[in-house]
């Protein structure tokens, strides 16, 4: 439940920040504006202090236990260049990343449904190619 | 106040450190690292894991990830219908310029109007933008083991290579659809 409410924070976030926009993703493609990279960098930059204080002063979660982010496997490279690369084309095209598809059609705009499912299709035929692609 | 507040477009340098502000909350809430593509996964296995190994585990014990998708979904309805913003976004004149010789005619709202549309579904630039791209962007997220959110910002905040790579990636193929593909695209 507490997760409904971080979601919904997110959500009402991107929305507001307008980086959920079509339009917004293009001006960053063009560096046209500094709005999308100052959205990223300070949110990195944020992201980057809270751990380093978290680690810093061993802070313990709601239940007590240490927090830790988890790490990504950094022993590959194939599935980050490949994947990194197919996912930037489909972010150009559709405009929106993962949590944009969810915050878009929840404000109304149903068409964004379509590429919701395209993508949760796309997630599945990733699952079904696995064991055949490199990574 | 308040209403306008809500009303408004956040300028970056509030939204930015607000979303930052995702990855302390969501290690303190339950010590989840923050990510959205991984809810895919989840839902592909709640719904058709077939004999696939990738989709068969206990999607259960992920469920805050889905909880947070689906708060996700309100927070967009309360931003952008309660508290919609009416005034078209304040876009770049060269974006906007760019855009409109490309055919891109309305500015209104978050998304072309002109290119999102049911009827599009039933052209080929359609069928590019939303299925295709929506398509590459699950696809690609999963094969990457992560988006902007779970690479660019928690990642990135963490310096992992990994999230490095991924993050180059993403902008490589962005700009490769911006100035080699879309021109062609929009003129299907």
């Amino acid at each position: 439940m507490r997760y409904l409410f971080a979601g919904i924070f997110f959500g009402f976030v991107l929305i507001k920040s307008e980086v959920v926009s079509w339009f917004r993703i293009q001006e960053m493609f063009r560096f046209d504006s500094i709005h999308m990279y100052g959205v990223l960098g300070s949110a990195i930059a944020i992201g980057a202090l809270s751990v380093w204080i978290i680690n810093r002063f061993e802070l313990k979660d709601a239940d007590g236990n240490e927090m830790k982010v988890k790490s990504k496997d950094n022993s590959l490279n194939k599935r980050y260049v490949l994947g990194g690369l197919i996912f930037g084309l489909g972010w150009a095209l559709t405009g929106a990343c993962p949590g944009p598809l969810y915050v878009l059609s929840g404000s109304g705009l149903l068409i964004m449904l379509v590429p919701l499912v395209s993508a949760i299709v796309g997630a599945w035929v990733y699952g079904y190619l696995r064991p055949k692609l490199p990574h | 106040m308040i209403t306008e507040l809500l009303t408004e477009p956040w300028p970056w340098y509030i939204a930015g450190p607000l979303i930052g502000l995702m990855l302390p909350l969501l290690l303190y809430i339950g010590n989840r690292s923050f990510g959205v593509s991984s809810s895919f996964r989840h839902v592909c296995s709640a719904t058709l894991p077939s004999k696939i190994e990738y989709f068969n585990y206990n999607w259960r014990a992920s469920s805050w990830n889905l909880w947070l998708v689906a708060g996700m979904i309100i927070g967009g309805f309360l931003g952008g219908f309660v508290f919609d913003n009416p005034e078209p976004i304040q876009l770049a004149t060269e974006t906007r310029q760019d855009l409109a010789a490309l055919g891109i005619s309305d500015f209104d709202g978050m998304i072309p109007n002109d290119l999102f549309n049911l009827t599009n579904l039933l052209s080929v630039k359609g069928l590019i933008v939303m299925i295709l791209g929506g398509f590459l962007v699950g696809f690609g997220a999963r094969y990457a083991g992560g988006c902007t959110s779970g690479h660019a910002i928690t990642g990135m905040a963490t310096f992992q290579k990994a999230s490095l790579i991924s993050t180059v990636g993403f902008f490589i193929g962005g700009l490769i659809v911006t100035y080699l593909l879309l021109p062609f695209i929009l003129s299907l």
